[in-house]
Protein backbone atom coordinates (compact mmCIF):
# COMPACT_ATOMS: atom_id res chain seq x y z
CA UNK A 1 0.00 0.00 0.00
CA UNK A 2 2.75 2.41 1.02
CA UNK A 3 4.57 1.76 -2.24
CA UNK A 4 1.46 2.46 -4.24
CA UNK A 5 0.96 5.70 -2.34
CA UNK A 6 4.55 6.75 -3.04
CA UNK A 7 4.27 5.97 -6.73
CA UNK A 8 1.00 7.84 -6.87
CA UNK A 9 2.55 10.78 -5.05
CA UNK A 10 5.59 10.93 -7.29
CA UNK A 11 3.52 10.77 -10.45
CA UNK A 12 1.17 13.36 -9.07
CA UNK A 13 -1.92 11.16 -9.38
CA UNK A 14 -3.35 12.86 -6.29
CA UNK A 15 -6.20 15.17 -7.24
CA UNK A 16 -4.88 18.66 -7.89
CA UNK A 17 -4.06 19.81 -4.35
CA UNK A 18 -7.56 20.20 -3.00
CA UNK A 19 -8.48 23.88 -3.01
CA UNK A 20 -11.43 22.65 -1.02
CA UNK A 21 -9.79 22.45 2.39
CA UNK A 22 -13.05 24.02 3.52
CA UNK A 23 -15.00 20.89 2.60
CA UNK A 24 -14.70 18.25 5.27
CA UNK A 25 -16.70 15.02 5.15
CA UNK A 26 -19.14 16.25 7.79
CA UNK A 27 -19.68 19.64 6.14
CA UNK A 28 -20.25 18.00 2.79
CA UNK A 29 -22.83 15.63 4.25
CA UNK A 30 -24.68 18.41 6.04
CA UNK A 31 -24.64 20.46 2.84
CA UNK A 32 -26.03 17.49 0.87
CA UNK A 33 -28.88 17.04 3.34
CA UNK A 34 -29.69 20.76 3.21
CA UNK A 35 -29.65 20.70 -0.61
CA UNK A 36 -31.93 17.64 -0.74
CA UNK A 37 -34.45 19.29 1.60
CA UNK A 38 -34.28 22.55 -0.35
CA UNK A 39 -34.81 20.76 -3.68
CA UNK A 40 -37.77 18.89 -2.23
CA UNK A 41 -39.38 22.11 -0.98
CA UNK A 42 -38.69 23.96 -4.24
CA UNK A 43 -40.04 21.09 -6.36
CA UNK A 44 -43.12 20.84 -4.15
CA UNK A 45 -44.02 24.52 -4.33
CA UNK A 46 -42.90 25.06 -7.94
CA UNK A 47 -46.28 24.13 -9.35
CA UNK A 48 -44.50 21.75 -11.71
CA UNK A 49 -46.14 18.75 -10.05
CA UNK A 50 -49.79 18.33 -9.07
CA UNK A 51 -50.42 20.16 -5.84
CA UNK A 52 -50.05 18.01 -2.77
CA UNK A 53 -47.93 15.40 -4.52
CA UNK A 54 -44.69 16.57 -2.92
CA UNK A 55 -45.86 17.99 0.41
CA UNK A 56 -43.60 20.24 2.44
CA UNK A 57 -41.29 18.40 4.84
CA UNK A 58 -43.00 20.24 7.69
CA UNK A 59 -46.31 18.60 6.78
CA UNK A 60 -44.59 15.20 6.59
CA UNK A 61 -43.03 15.82 9.99
CA UNK A 62 -46.41 16.76 11.45
CA UNK A 63 -47.97 13.62 9.94
CA UNK A 64 -45.07 11.60 11.35
CA UNK A 65 -45.68 12.91 14.87
CA UNK A 66 -49.40 12.28 14.40
CA UNK A 67 -48.68 8.68 13.43
CA UNK A 68 -46.43 8.08 16.41
CA UNK A 69 -49.23 9.25 18.70
CA UNK A 70 -51.94 7.06 17.15
CA UNK A 71 -52.67 3.59 18.47
CA UNK A 72 -53.69 2.13 15.11
CA UNK A 73 -50.26 3.01 13.67
CA UNK A 74 -48.54 0.99 16.37
CA UNK A 75 -50.89 -1.91 15.70
CA UNK A 76 -49.90 -1.91 12.01
CA UNK A 77 -46.23 -1.45 12.91
CA UNK A 78 -46.51 -4.40 15.28
CA UNK A 79 -48.01 -6.64 12.58
CA UNK A 80 -45.27 -5.72 10.10
CA UNK A 81 -42.58 -6.03 12.78
CA UNK A 82 -43.77 -9.51 13.63
CA UNK A 83 -43.88 -10.54 9.96
CA UNK A 84 -40.39 -9.24 9.21
CA UNK A 85 -38.93 -10.77 12.38
CA UNK A 86 -40.49 -14.17 11.68
CA UNK A 87 -39.48 -14.08 8.00
CA UNK A 88 -35.94 -13.03 8.89
CA UNK A 89 -35.47 -15.73 11.54
CA UNK A 90 -36.90 -18.50 9.34
CA UNK A 91 -35.10 -17.45 6.15
CA UNK A 92 -31.76 -16.73 7.80
CA UNK A 93 -31.62 -19.93 9.86
CA UNK A 94 -32.64 -22.26 7.03
CA UNK A 95 -30.31 -20.32 4.71
CA UNK A 96 -27.35 -20.64 7.08
CA UNK A 97 -27.99 -24.35 7.57
CA UNK A 98 -28.27 -24.95 3.81
CA UNK A 99 -25.11 -22.94 3.27
CA UNK A 100 -23.21 -25.02 5.84
CA UNK A 101 -24.30 -28.28 4.22
CA UNK A 102 -23.50 -27.13 0.68
CA UNK A 103 -20.19 -25.62 1.71
CA UNK A 104 -18.98 -28.54 3.81
CA UNK A 105 -19.85 -31.26 1.30
CA UNK A 106 -18.13 -30.75 -2.01
CA UNK A 107 -20.36 -33.08 -4.05
CA UNK A 108 -23.68 -31.89 -2.57
CA UNK A 109 -22.52 -28.35 -3.16
CA UNK A 110 -21.66 -29.07 -6.79
CA UNK A 111 -25.06 -30.66 -7.37
CA UNK A 112 -27.36 -28.17 -5.66
CA UNK A 113 -25.57 -24.86 -5.46
CA UNK A 114 -26.24 -23.89 -9.10
CA UNK A 115 -29.97 -24.00 -8.28
CA UNK A 116 -29.48 -21.39 -5.57
CA UNK A 117 -26.98 -19.40 -7.60
CA UNK A 118 -29.37 -18.99 -10.50
CA UNK A 119 -32.58 -18.66 -8.49
CA UNK A 120 -31.14 -15.99 -6.20
CA UNK A 121 -31.43 -13.03 -8.61
CA UNK A 122 -34.97 -13.83 -9.83
CA UNK A 123 -37.90 -11.64 -8.75
CA UNK A 124 -39.36 -13.44 -5.71
CA UNK A 125 -42.55 -11.38 -5.74
CA UNK A 126 -43.91 -13.62 -8.53
CA UNK A 127 -44.27 -16.41 -5.95
CA UNK A 128 -46.81 -14.34 -4.03
CA UNK A 129 -49.91 -15.65 -5.89
CA UNK A 130 -48.91 -19.21 -4.96
CA UNK A 131 -48.22 -18.21 -1.35
CA UNK A 132 -51.59 -16.44 -1.18
CA UNK A 133 -53.31 -19.68 -2.23
CA UNK A 134 -51.25 -21.72 0.21
CA UNK A 135 -51.28 -19.47 3.29
CA UNK A 136 -54.14 -17.04 2.75
CA UNK A 137 -54.33 -13.26 2.95
CA UNK A 138 -53.04 -13.10 6.55
CA UNK A 139 -49.51 -12.94 7.91
CA UNK A 140 -48.59 -16.40 6.55
CA UNK A 141 -48.17 -15.31 2.93
CA UNK A 142 -46.10 -12.26 4.02
CA UNK A 143 -43.79 -14.23 6.29
CA UNK A 144 -43.22 -16.92 3.67
CA UNK A 145 -42.34 -14.42 0.92
CA UNK A 146 -39.95 -12.57 3.24
CA UNK A 147 -38.34 -15.86 4.30
CA UNK A 148 -37.90 -17.03 0.70
CA UNK A 149 -36.31 -13.67 -0.16
CA UNK A 150 -33.63 -13.71 2.53
CA UNK A 151 -32.94 -17.45 2.33
CA UNK A 152 -30.90 -17.20 -0.89
CA UNK A 153 -28.26 -14.57 -0.08
CA UNK A 154 -27.64 -16.16 3.33
CA UNK A 155 -27.25 -19.70 1.91
CA UNK A 156 -24.89 -18.58 -0.88
CA UNK A 157 -22.86 -16.34 1.40
CA UNK A 158 -22.34 -19.02 4.06
CA UNK A 159 -21.57 -21.75 1.48
CA UNK A 160 -18.88 -19.55 -0.07
CA UNK A 161 -17.58 -18.70 3.40
CA UNK A 162 -17.21 -22.35 4.42
CA UNK A 163 -15.31 -23.10 1.23
CA UNK A 164 -12.95 -20.19 1.78
CA UNK A 165 -11.75 -21.34 5.20
CA UNK A 166 -7.98 -21.55 4.87
CA UNK A 167 -7.06 -25.28 4.78
CA UNK A 168 -3.79 -24.45 6.54
CA UNK A 169 -5.78 -23.39 9.62
CA UNK A 170 -7.62 -26.71 9.54
CA UNK A 171 -4.32 -28.59 9.34
CA UNK A 172 -2.89 -26.52 12.20
CA UNK A 173 -6.03 -27.35 14.16
CA UNK A 174 -5.49 -31.05 13.49
CA UNK A 175 -1.88 -30.73 14.62
CA UNK A 176 -3.13 -29.33 17.91
CA UNK A 177 -5.65 -32.18 18.20
CA UNK A 178 -8.65 -29.88 18.33
CA UNK A 179 -11.96 -31.59 18.96
CA UNK A 180 -14.70 -31.11 16.37
CA UNK A 181 -16.41 -28.53 18.58
CA UNK A 182 -13.17 -26.63 19.06
CA UNK A 183 -12.57 -26.65 15.31
CA UNK A 184 -15.98 -25.13 14.71
CA UNK A 185 -15.59 -22.56 17.47
CA UNK A 186 -11.98 -21.56 16.84
CA UNK A 187 -11.60 -21.91 13.07
CA UNK A 188 -14.94 -22.08 11.23
CA UNK A 189 -16.93 -19.56 13.25
CA UNK A 190 -14.43 -16.68 13.12
CA UNK A 191 -13.98 -17.28 9.39
CA UNK A 192 -17.75 -17.30 8.86
CA UNK A 193 -18.58 -14.07 10.67
CA UNK A 194 -17.98 -11.78 7.63
CA UNK A 195 -20.15 -13.88 5.25
CA UNK A 196 -22.84 -14.23 7.93
CA UNK A 197 -22.81 -10.47 8.49
CA UNK A 198 -23.15 -9.76 4.78
CA UNK A 199 -25.92 -12.37 4.46
CA UNK A 200 -27.76 -10.75 7.37
CA UNK A 201 -27.40 -7.26 5.93
CA UNK A 202 -28.66 -8.16 2.45
CA UNK A 203 -31.26 -10.49 3.94
CA UNK A 204 -32.76 -7.84 6.23
CA UNK A 205 -33.34 -5.39 3.38
CA UNK A 206 -34.97 -7.91 1.09
CA UNK A 207 -37.07 -9.59 3.76
CA UNK A 208 -38.50 -6.15 4.58
CA UNK A 209 -39.17 -5.65 0.86
CA UNK A 210 -40.78 -9.10 0.60
CA UNK A 211 -43.11 -8.60 3.57
CA UNK A 212 -44.09 -5.04 2.66
CA UNK A 213 -44.65 -5.70 -1.02
CA UNK A 214 -47.00 -8.55 -0.23
CA UNK A 215 -48.80 -6.32 2.30
CA UNK A 216 -49.18 -3.66 -0.38
CA UNK A 217 -50.56 -6.20 -2.83
CA UNK A 218 -53.16 -7.82 -0.62
CA UNK A 219 -53.60 -7.52 3.13
CA UNK A 220 -55.77 -6.24 5.93
CA UNK A 221 -53.07 -4.99 8.32
CA UNK A 222 -49.49 -3.83 8.45
CA UNK A 223 -47.51 -0.75 7.43
CA UNK A 224 -47.75 -1.56 3.71
CA UNK A 225 -51.52 -1.79 4.10
CA UNK A 226 -51.74 1.52 5.98
CA UNK A 227 -49.45 3.31 3.46
CA UNK A 228 -51.79 2.16 0.68
CA UNK A 229 -54.85 3.31 2.65
CA UNK A 230 -53.31 6.80 2.93
CA UNK A 231 -52.54 6.66 -0.80
CA UNK A 232 -56.16 5.82 -1.57
CA UNK A 233 -57.52 8.82 0.37
CA UNK A 234 -54.66 10.96 -1.03
CA UNK A 235 -53.22 11.74 2.40
CA UNK A 236 -49.71 11.95 0.89
CA UNK A 237 -47.95 13.40 3.99
CA UNK A 238 -49.09 10.43 6.09
CA UNK A 239 -48.18 7.96 3.34
CA UNK A 240 -44.66 9.43 3.15
CA UNK A 241 -44.42 9.46 6.95
CA UNK A 242 -45.10 5.70 6.96
CA UNK A 243 -42.37 5.19 4.31
CA UNK A 244 -39.95 7.33 6.35
CA UNK A 245 -40.70 5.19 9.40
CA UNK A 246 -39.97 2.01 7.41
CA UNK A 247 -36.65 3.40 6.13
CA UNK A 248 -35.59 4.53 9.60
CA UNK A 249 -36.33 1.03 10.97
CA UNK A 250 -34.41 -0.64 8.11
CA UNK A 251 -31.43 1.65 8.66
CA UNK A 252 -31.50 1.00 12.40
CA UNK A 253 -31.51 -2.75 11.71
CA UNK A 254 -28.44 -2.37 9.49
CA UNK A 255 -26.62 -0.36 12.14
CA UNK A 256 -27.32 -3.07 14.72
CA UNK A 257 -26.01 -5.79 12.39
CA UNK A 258 -22.89 -3.77 11.52
CA UNK A 259 -22.15 -3.04 15.16
CA UNK A 260 -22.78 -6.40 16.77
CA UNK A 261 -22.06 -9.02 14.12
CA UNK A 262 -18.32 -8.66 13.76
CA UNK A 263 -15.07 -10.23 14.77
CA UNK A 264 -13.83 -9.51 18.27
CA UNK A 265 -10.71 -7.39 18.04
CA UNK A 266 -9.59 -4.83 15.53
CA UNK A 267 -9.63 -6.95 12.35
CA UNK A 268 -10.69 -6.17 8.84
CA UNK A 269 -13.92 -4.70 7.77
CA UNK A 270 -14.09 -6.01 4.23
CA UNK A 271 -15.22 -3.23 1.94
CA UNK B 1 -5.99 -43.97 -0.27
CA UNK B 2 -6.14 -42.69 -3.79
CA UNK B 3 -7.89 -45.83 -5.04
CA UNK B 4 -10.61 -45.42 -2.44
CA UNK B 5 -11.35 -41.85 -3.49
CA UNK B 6 -11.09 -42.94 -7.10
CA UNK B 7 -13.71 -45.66 -6.80
CA UNK B 8 -15.75 -43.32 -4.61
CA UNK B 9 -15.75 -40.79 -7.40
CA UNK B 10 -16.64 -43.47 -9.92
CA UNK B 11 -19.74 -44.50 -8.03
CA UNK B 12 -21.07 -40.95 -8.21
CA UNK B 13 -22.29 -39.54 -11.50
CA UNK B 14 -21.02 -36.07 -12.41
CA UNK B 15 -22.83 -33.31 -10.48
CA UNK B 16 -24.67 -32.06 -13.55
CA UNK B 17 -26.23 -35.50 -14.13
CA UNK B 18 -27.32 -35.80 -10.51
CA UNK B 19 -28.71 -32.28 -10.67
CA UNK B 20 -31.00 -33.13 -13.57
CA UNK B 21 -31.95 -36.49 -12.08
CA UNK B 22 -33.00 -34.73 -8.86
CA UNK B 23 -34.98 -32.18 -10.86
CA UNK B 24 -36.69 -34.92 -12.91
CA UNK B 25 -37.50 -36.89 -9.75
CA UNK B 26 -38.98 -33.77 -8.17
CA UNK B 27 -41.27 -33.20 -11.13
CA UNK B 28 -42.24 -36.90 -11.23
CA UNK B 29 -43.19 -36.93 -7.53
CA UNK B 30 -45.10 -33.67 -7.98
CA UNK B 31 -46.99 -35.05 -10.98
CA UNK B 32 -47.82 -38.29 -9.20
CA UNK B 33 -48.86 -36.59 -5.95
CA UNK B 34 -51.07 -34.13 -7.78
CA UNK B 35 -52.72 -36.79 -9.97
CA UNK B 36 -53.26 -39.23 -7.13
CA UNK B 37 -54.90 -36.45 -5.14
CA UNK B 38 -52.38 -36.37 -2.27
CA UNK B 39 -52.20 -32.63 -2.83
CA UNK B 40 -55.06 -30.59 -4.19
CA UNK B 41 -54.71 -30.20 -7.94
CA UNK B 42 -56.26 -26.77 -7.47
CA UNK B 43 -53.45 -25.55 -5.21
CA UNK B 44 -50.67 -27.48 -6.90
CA UNK B 45 -51.65 -28.51 -10.45
CA UNK B 46 -49.58 -31.31 -12.01
CA UNK B 47 -46.57 -30.14 -14.10
CA UNK B 48 -48.17 -31.60 -17.24
CA UNK B 49 -51.15 -29.24 -16.85
CA UNK B 50 -48.78 -26.32 -16.25
CA UNK B 51 -46.76 -27.10 -19.38
CA UNK B 52 -49.95 -27.44 -21.40
CA UNK B 53 -51.12 -23.99 -20.37
CA UNK B 54 -47.98 -22.45 -21.87
CA UNK B 55 -49.76 -22.69 -25.21
CA UNK B 56 -52.69 -20.72 -23.80
CA UNK B 57 -50.28 -18.06 -22.50
CA UNK B 58 -48.59 -17.72 -25.88
CA UNK B 59 -51.78 -17.69 -27.96
CA UNK B 60 -54.35 -15.90 -25.81
CA UNK B 61 -52.54 -13.99 -23.10
CA UNK B 62 -49.86 -12.23 -25.12
CA UNK B 63 -46.91 -13.75 -23.26
CA UNK B 64 -44.37 -12.61 -25.86
CA UNK B 65 -45.62 -9.02 -25.85
CA UNK B 66 -45.59 -8.96 -22.03
CA UNK B 67 -42.06 -10.36 -22.02
CA UNK B 68 -40.82 -7.77 -24.54
CA UNK B 69 -42.47 -4.97 -22.62
CA UNK B 70 -40.96 -5.99 -19.28
CA UNK B 71 -37.49 -6.33 -20.77
CA UNK B 72 -37.77 -3.06 -22.70
CA UNK B 73 -38.64 -1.32 -19.43
CA UNK B 74 -35.81 -3.03 -17.59
CA UNK B 75 -33.26 -2.18 -20.29
CA UNK B 76 -34.47 1.42 -20.46
CA UNK B 77 -34.10 1.66 -16.70
CA UNK B 78 -30.62 0.12 -16.77
CA UNK B 79 -29.58 2.42 -19.62
CA UNK B 80 -30.65 5.55 -17.76
CA UNK B 81 -29.23 4.13 -14.53
CA UNK B 82 -25.88 3.41 -16.21
CA UNK B 83 -25.53 6.94 -17.57
CA UNK B 84 -26.27 8.52 -14.19
CA UNK B 85 -24.52 5.81 -12.19
CA UNK B 86 -21.23 5.92 -14.12
CA UNK B 87 -21.20 9.74 -13.90
CA UNK B 88 -21.84 9.65 -10.15
CA UNK B 89 -19.29 6.86 -9.67
CA UNK B 90 -16.69 8.84 -11.62
CA UNK B 91 -17.38 11.92 -9.47
CA UNK B 92 -17.01 9.90 -6.27
CA UNK B 93 -13.70 8.56 -7.60
CA UNK B 94 -12.40 11.89 -8.83
CA UNK B 95 -13.45 14.14 -5.93
CA UNK B 96 -11.93 12.19 -3.06
CA UNK B 97 -13.71 14.11 -0.34
CA UNK B 98 -17.09 13.41 -1.97
CA UNK B 99 -16.12 9.75 -2.24
CA UNK B 100 -15.36 9.63 1.48
CA UNK B 101 -18.58 11.47 2.34
CA UNK B 102 -21.08 9.62 0.15
CA UNK B 103 -19.81 6.15 -0.82
CA UNK B 104 -21.13 4.83 2.50
CA UNK B 105 -24.52 6.35 1.80
CA UNK B 106 -24.70 4.68 -1.61
CA UNK B 107 -23.68 1.35 -0.08
CA UNK B 108 -26.37 1.73 2.59
CA UNK B 109 -29.00 2.52 -0.05
CA UNK B 110 -28.05 -0.72 -1.84
CA UNK B 111 -29.44 -2.72 1.09
CA UNK B 112 -32.32 -0.33 1.81
CA UNK B 113 -35.84 -1.30 0.67
CA UNK B 114 -35.85 1.36 -2.07
CA UNK B 115 -38.60 -0.32 -4.08
CA UNK B 116 -41.03 0.76 -1.36
CA UNK B 117 -40.67 4.32 -2.67
CA UNK B 118 -42.89 3.37 -5.59
CA UNK B 119 -46.06 5.04 -4.18
CA UNK B 120 -44.14 8.33 -4.30
CA UNK B 121 -43.36 7.81 -7.99
CA UNK B 122 -46.93 6.67 -8.51
CA UNK B 123 -48.24 10.04 -7.32
CA UNK B 124 -45.63 11.94 -9.38
CA UNK B 125 -45.81 10.05 -12.69
CA UNK B 126 -49.18 8.33 -12.44
CA UNK B 127 -49.94 4.67 -13.09
CA UNK B 128 -47.88 4.14 -16.25
CA UNK B 129 -44.57 2.96 -17.65
CA UNK B 130 -42.71 6.02 -16.33
CA UNK B 131 -43.27 4.89 -12.74
CA UNK B 132 -42.07 1.39 -13.58
CA UNK B 133 -38.93 2.60 -15.37
CA UNK B 134 -38.22 5.08 -12.57
CA UNK B 135 -38.33 2.27 -10.01
CA UNK B 136 -35.99 0.23 -12.20
CA UNK B 137 -33.56 3.18 -12.31
CA UNK B 138 -33.68 3.56 -8.53
CA UNK B 139 -32.98 -0.15 -8.12
CA UNK B 140 -30.07 -0.41 -10.54
CA UNK B 141 -28.11 2.70 -9.55
CA UNK B 142 -26.36 1.66 -6.31
CA UNK B 143 -24.38 -1.30 -7.75
CA UNK B 144 -23.44 0.69 -10.87
CA UNK B 145 -22.17 3.66 -8.83
CA UNK B 146 -20.23 1.46 -6.41
CA UNK B 147 -18.66 -0.73 -9.10
CA UNK B 148 -17.69 2.25 -11.26
CA UNK B 149 -15.91 3.87 -8.32
CA UNK B 150 -14.27 0.56 -7.35
CA UNK B 151 -13.07 -0.03 -10.91
CA UNK B 152 -11.61 3.45 -11.31
CA UNK B 153 -10.03 3.40 -7.85
CA UNK B 154 -8.24 0.15 -8.62
CA UNK B 155 -6.68 1.05 -11.98
CA UNK B 156 -3.00 0.09 -11.64
CA UNK B 157 -0.78 3.14 -11.06
CA UNK B 158 1.67 1.78 -13.66
CA UNK B 159 -0.96 2.29 -16.38
CA UNK B 160 -1.63 5.83 -15.22
CA UNK B 161 2.10 6.58 -15.25
CA UNK B 162 2.42 5.31 -18.82
CA UNK B 163 -0.36 7.68 -19.86
CA UNK B 164 1.38 10.50 -18.06
CA UNK B 165 4.71 9.75 -19.72
CA UNK B 166 2.96 10.09 -23.09
CA UNK B 167 1.66 13.45 -21.93
CA UNK B 168 -2.02 12.55 -22.23
CA UNK B 169 -4.57 15.21 -21.36
CA UNK B 170 -6.88 14.28 -18.44
CA UNK B 171 -9.69 13.64 -20.93
CA UNK B 172 -7.55 11.25 -23.01
CA UNK B 173 -6.16 9.72 -19.83
CA UNK B 174 -9.74 8.86 -18.90
CA UNK B 175 -10.89 7.50 -22.26
CA UNK B 176 -7.70 5.67 -23.25
CA UNK B 177 -6.56 4.31 -19.90
CA UNK B 178 -8.85 4.62 -16.88
CA UNK B 179 -12.15 3.71 -18.53
CA UNK B 180 -10.90 0.64 -20.45
CA UNK B 181 -9.01 -0.60 -17.38
CA UNK B 182 -12.10 -0.22 -15.20
CA UNK B 183 -14.51 -1.60 -17.81
CA UNK B 184 -14.75 -5.21 -16.55
CA UNK B 185 -15.66 -3.98 -13.06
CA UNK B 186 -18.12 -1.43 -14.46
CA UNK B 187 -19.69 -4.16 -16.62
CA UNK B 188 -20.12 -6.28 -13.51
CA UNK B 189 -21.94 -3.35 -11.86
CA UNK B 190 -24.18 -2.77 -14.87
CA UNK B 191 -25.03 -6.46 -15.01
CA UNK B 192 -26.02 -6.56 -11.33
CA UNK B 193 -27.90 -3.30 -11.89
CA UNK B 194 -29.83 -4.81 -14.77
CA UNK B 195 -30.85 -7.78 -12.61
CA UNK B 196 -32.03 -5.42 -9.87
CA UNK B 197 -33.92 -3.42 -12.50
CA UNK B 198 -35.70 -6.58 -13.72
CA UNK B 199 -36.65 -7.47 -10.13
CA UNK B 200 -38.04 -3.99 -9.46
CA UNK B 201 -39.82 -3.74 -12.83
CA UNK B 202 -41.59 -7.10 -12.42
CA UNK B 203 -42.39 -6.26 -8.80
CA UNK B 204 -43.95 -2.87 -9.55
CA UNK B 205 -45.80 -4.26 -12.58
CA UNK B 206 -47.27 -6.92 -10.31
CA UNK B 207 -48.21 -4.42 -7.60
CA UNK B 208 -49.85 -1.77 -9.78
CA UNK B 209 -51.17 -4.35 -12.29
CA UNK B 210 -49.81 -2.47 -15.26
CA UNK B 211 -47.55 -3.49 -18.14
CA UNK B 212 -45.77 -6.75 -18.82
CA UNK B 213 -45.12 -10.04 -17.05
CA UNK B 214 -45.99 -8.80 -13.56
CA UNK B 215 -49.44 -7.75 -14.69
CA UNK B 216 -49.94 -11.03 -16.54
CA UNK B 217 -49.25 -13.10 -13.41
CA UNK B 218 -51.44 -10.85 -11.29
CA UNK B 219 -54.33 -11.18 -13.77
CA UNK B 220 -54.04 -14.96 -14.02
CA UNK B 221 -54.01 -15.22 -10.23
CA UNK B 222 -57.05 -12.97 -9.87
CA UNK B 223 -58.96 -15.12 -12.38
CA UNK B 224 -57.93 -18.29 -10.53
CA UNK B 225 -56.39 -19.54 -13.76
CA UNK B 226 -54.05 -21.56 -11.57
CA UNK B 227 -52.11 -23.73 -14.07
CA UNK B 228 -51.66 -20.64 -16.27
CA UNK B 229 -50.46 -18.67 -13.27
CA UNK B 230 -47.88 -21.35 -12.44
CA UNK B 231 -46.77 -21.35 -16.08
CA UNK B 232 -46.37 -17.57 -15.97
CA UNK B 233 -44.32 -17.74 -12.78
CA UNK B 234 -42.18 -20.53 -14.23
CA UNK B 235 -41.66 -18.42 -17.34
CA UNK B 236 -40.47 -15.39 -15.33
CA UNK B 237 -38.09 -17.58 -13.33
CA UNK B 238 -36.74 -19.32 -16.47
CA UNK B 239 -36.26 -16.03 -18.30
CA UNK B 240 -34.39 -14.43 -15.41
CA UNK B 241 -32.23 -17.52 -14.97
CA UNK B 242 -31.36 -17.58 -18.70
CA UNK B 243 -30.64 -13.89 -18.60
CA UNK B 244 -28.38 -14.23 -15.56
CA UNK B 245 -26.60 -17.19 -17.17
CA UNK B 246 -25.94 -15.41 -20.48
CA UNK B 247 -24.69 -12.17 -18.94
CA UNK B 248 -22.49 -14.20 -16.61
CA UNK B 249 -20.92 -15.93 -19.63
CA UNK B 250 -20.37 -12.59 -21.35
CA UNK B 251 -18.68 -11.27 -18.26
CA UNK B 252 -16.32 -14.25 -17.97
CA UNK B 253 -15.52 -13.85 -21.65
CA UNK B 254 -14.79 -10.13 -21.18
CA UNK B 255 -12.51 -10.90 -18.28
CA UNK B 256 -10.63 -13.64 -20.08
CA UNK B 257 -10.07 -11.60 -23.25
CA UNK B 258 -8.85 -8.62 -21.29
Amino acid sequence: MAVVEQVALRSGVRPAAAPAAFWTVTRLRVAAIVVIFALWEIAGSSGFFYSGVLPSSLLIFKAFVGLLLSASFWFHAGVTGFEVAAAFVIGISTGALTGLILGANRYTGAVFEPFLHYLAPTPKIVFLPILLILFGVGVGSKISLGAISCFFPMALSVAAGVRQVNPVYLRVGRTFNLTRLQTVRMIYLPALIPPIASGLRIGLGISIVGCLMSEIKLSRAGLGFSAMEYYRIFDIPSMLAVLVFIFVCAAAGNVVIDRYVRLPGPQTARA
Amino acid sequence: MSTITHTGALRRPPPIVTRFLVLAALFAVWEAASRAGYVSAFILPPPSAIFQSFEMLFVHEGLVAAFLRTFAEAFAAAGIGSLIGVAVGYTLHRVKIAGRAFTGWVAASASAPLVLLYPLFLVIFGRNSATIVAMGVVGCMPPIILKTKEGLDNVRPVLLNIGRSFGLTPWKQFWMIQFPAALPTIFNGVRIGLLFAIINVVGVEYLIVFGGLGQLISDLGDRFEIPGMYAGILFVILVSVCFFFITEKIETWLLSSK
